[in-house]
């Protein structure tokens, strides 16, 4: 066990999948004479060389374009968008070929691809270094979005991703990247895609959150637990698509509570899929109506401390409204 | 020829004369019979449209020329072919059948594209190494620079060659691709077949230089401008190339001027946006009749040849008509399948 925070954990996953396969390229810009702007590939242009860590001009369309290409001859390559806020650039070919390639050619191609991209607000990062993108591609059929929260998480799925026959979007938070630490096994481990994770059980109602709203549903969940006695089971959805509607569906049937926390915009957000699959499901399992908490529905938070927090759903916020719930 | 320098775009004559160029009476004749074959696809193609068997066709007519002469300089089995969606000749010279083509014309079964997902001339066939692509213009550049890459990485021996229309360099991905491809000097060769209009919209509206290949320098490649409709020319274009780019010199941007004789498809009506007179104009360069002269003028075909020869291809890919026709369609309950892996892929 070594406990290290999630971008170590992210540097380390990365650079121990290029020390074990020459197919393992990556590339993206500023990530390697920089390191990366978070540093998650610091020392690797010295260690693996420039041909295999490409600093790429300022195109994000084509990062994603010359990795497709990649992927189609041999390499596993490994994307980094900046920040998700630029990824808009790179919709049409995440949308268009990257989802596509294996289904519109009936199974004769396949992209062993990722994606990496830094997202999410909480780092004063306004309104183009603070974007949730989960639900612009949760929604593209051929593509899995994955949202790992812990080191052990952002370890276990970036090797499956990695190792994924098919394309993955990986996202991180930001905000996470040096706030969450946590123990991670020296031996071996895989994650899977598609797998929810319980991270604190409890039998009154069921949150279901991913990302820095996990931490904050988990914060809020511990002290309902001191101050009320009132036990919140958290459930971590990990993977946005294919979401793993068993884990939450199963969590939700034995509370008969639901609560989903997200950062993103709240309108046709992806808790907004989530909450309309426990509304479908788990109906006549509810003791109380499903409750939604998501970002307000403007564009982006704020550079100023007082609009980033507003933007935010807290701890507070959140405990309120888990007491509320669970005394419904 | 490229300059020296290669900073700018320069003329491609027909100097160069076939024996020059390496190729025998034999590679002539089967560029011919591709080109041909080409031509009477097309032509199956739009009658099998007239009569209600194949909703959407893309034609080739009158590309022939420069897409023969290009594709026939990368080797099949080695080098990796990203075509655009005009490019019958292109697949034919990459192995791909009429009868396949039709497969994919009647969206059959078998159709080794897309199975009948895509429209027709959507091309793809990974044991050919034709890259599938979609029908958002130049996405397949930036990929056609990834294969490159990844070719270059592995040490390959393998050059790509990336095909579009003029249209297509207005877009931002064909400006990335082509960047990519610059900065990392790669094995790769762009091919604009010009065709002056983009669906209607003219080249004048659509870019304020004379030719597309000036546009090479400034990637730190050079630019060629080439007959689209003389195949040997063309041929001479991609040849040095293509040995440039197995030299490790990197790309090349080859421009060649054509015309494409029908409308952009046959949901697409030309007579809104160019004269007849125009149209019967371009018909007189001809790339396949300008060629069966050359041909004729050295002594490689007989009049009477071509006409047997003409009976002879339409005779097989009448064939492939009535064969690809009566294929199975696909299963109503294959639609999904092939979203994800399903575990069992080669």
């Amino acid at each position: 066990m070594t406990e290290k925070n999630v971008v170590t954990a992210i540097h380390d996953t990365l650079h121990e999948r290029m020390a074990a396969d020459e197919r393992v390229v990556i590339l993206g810009e500023d990530i390697a004479t920089r390191g990366g702007v978070f540093r998650v590939t610091q020392g690797f242009l010295d260690e693996f060389g420039e041909e295999r860590v490409i600093d790429t001009p300022i195109a994000e369309g084509m990062i994603v374009g010359v990795a497709v290409g990649m992927a189609l001859h041999g390499l596993l390559p490994v994307a980094e968008i900046e920040f998700a806020d630029f990824i808009h650039p790179a919709f049409d070919q995440m949308v268009s070929e990257v989802s596509r390639m294996r289904y519109r050619t009936n199974g004769d191609f396949g992209l062993p691809m990722v994606v990496r991209a830094p997202y999410g607000g909480g780092v004063h990062g306004a309104l183009y270094h603070s974007q949730s993108i989960e639900a612009f591609y949760g929604h593209i059929p051929g593509l899995k979005v994955v949202v790992p929260s812990t080191p052990y998480d952002a370890t276990g799925m970036l090797r499956a991703a990695i190792d994924d026959p098919d394309p993955v979007l990986f996202l991180e938070h930001k905000r996470t990247y040096r706030l969450i630490k946590g123990d991670v096994p020296d031996e071996p481990f895989v994650v899977p895609i598609g797998k929810a994770d319980v991270k604190r059980e409890g039998d009154d109602l069921s949150v279901i959150s991913y990302g820095l709203m996990l931490h904050v549903c988990l914060e809020a969940a511990s002290r309902l637990q001191d101050q009320e006695g009132v036990q919140a089971e958290v459930v971590d959805v990990r993977t946005i698509n294919p979401l793993d509607t068993e884990t939450i569906l199963t969590s939700v049937r034995r509370t008969g509570k639901a609560m989903v926390v997200y950062e993103d915009n709240r309108t046709y957000g992806a808790g907004a899929e989530i909450a309309a699959t426990i509304a479908e499901e788990a109906m006549f399992d509810l003791d109380g109506p499903i409750v939604r908490i998501g970002g307000p529905d403007v564009p982006a938070m704020g550079f100023a401390t007082n609009l980033e927090h507003a933007f935010l759903p807290d701890a507070d916020r959140i405990y309120t409204h888990m007491l509320e719930l669970a005394r419904f | 020829m490229p300059s020296e320098d290669g900073d700018v775009a320069t003329r491609v004559t027909t100097a160069a004369s076939h024996e020059a160029l390496g190729l025998g009476e034999d590679d002539l004749l089967s560029i011919h019979r591709t080109m041909l074959t080409a031509r009477l696809v097309d032509e199956a193609s739009f009658r099998l449209n007239r009569q209600g068997k194949a909703p959407f066709v893309v034609p080739v007519s009158g590309h022939e020329g420069c897409q023969v002469g290009t594709a026939w300089a990368l080797r099949r089995g080695q080098d990796i072919w990203v075509p655009y969606y005009r490019d019958v000749a292109v697949v034919l010279v990459a192995g791909m059948t009429p009868f396949e083509i039709f497969l994919g014309l009647f969206a059959k079964a078998e159709d080794p594209s897309s199975g009948g997902r895509q429209m027709p001339s959507h091309w793809g066939s990974r044991r050919l190494g034709i890259i599938s692509h979609s029908s958002p213009i130049a996405t397949q550049v930036p990929h056609a620079a990834g294969i490159a890459y990844a070719a270059k990485y592995r040490k390959e021996d393998a050059v790509v060659g990336c095909w579009f229309g003029e249209g297509a360099t207005s877009e931002g991905a064909w400006h990335e691709g082509m960047n990519f491809a610059g900065i990392h000097k790669l094995p790769i060769v762009f091919i604009c077949e010009n065709n002056q209009y983009a669906i209607s919209v003219a080249q004048a509206k659509q870019m304020a230089v004379e030719n597309v290949a000036d546009r090479g320098p400034a990637y730190g490649f050079p630019g060629v401008v080439v007959d689209g409709s003389d195949v040997i020319a063309c041929y001479g274009a991609m040849r040095t190339a293509v040995d440039r780019a197995r030299a490790g010199e990197g790309p090349t941007l080859i421009e060649a001027k054509t015309y494409r004789f029908f409308p952009h498809t046959s949901d697409d009506d030309d007579r809104s946006y160019r004269t007849r007179e125009e149209v019967e104009a371009a018909k007189h360069r001809d790339p396949l009749h300008l060629f069966e002269h050359y041909l004729r003028k050295i002594g490689v075909l007989e009049k009477s040849a071509v006409d047997e020869l003409a009976v002879e291809v339409k005779a097989d890919v009448d064939k492939a008509v009535d064969q690809a026709w009566s294929a199975p369609d696909p299963e109503p309950s294959s639609l999904t399948r092939h979203v994800f892996s399903e575990g069992d892929e080669a």
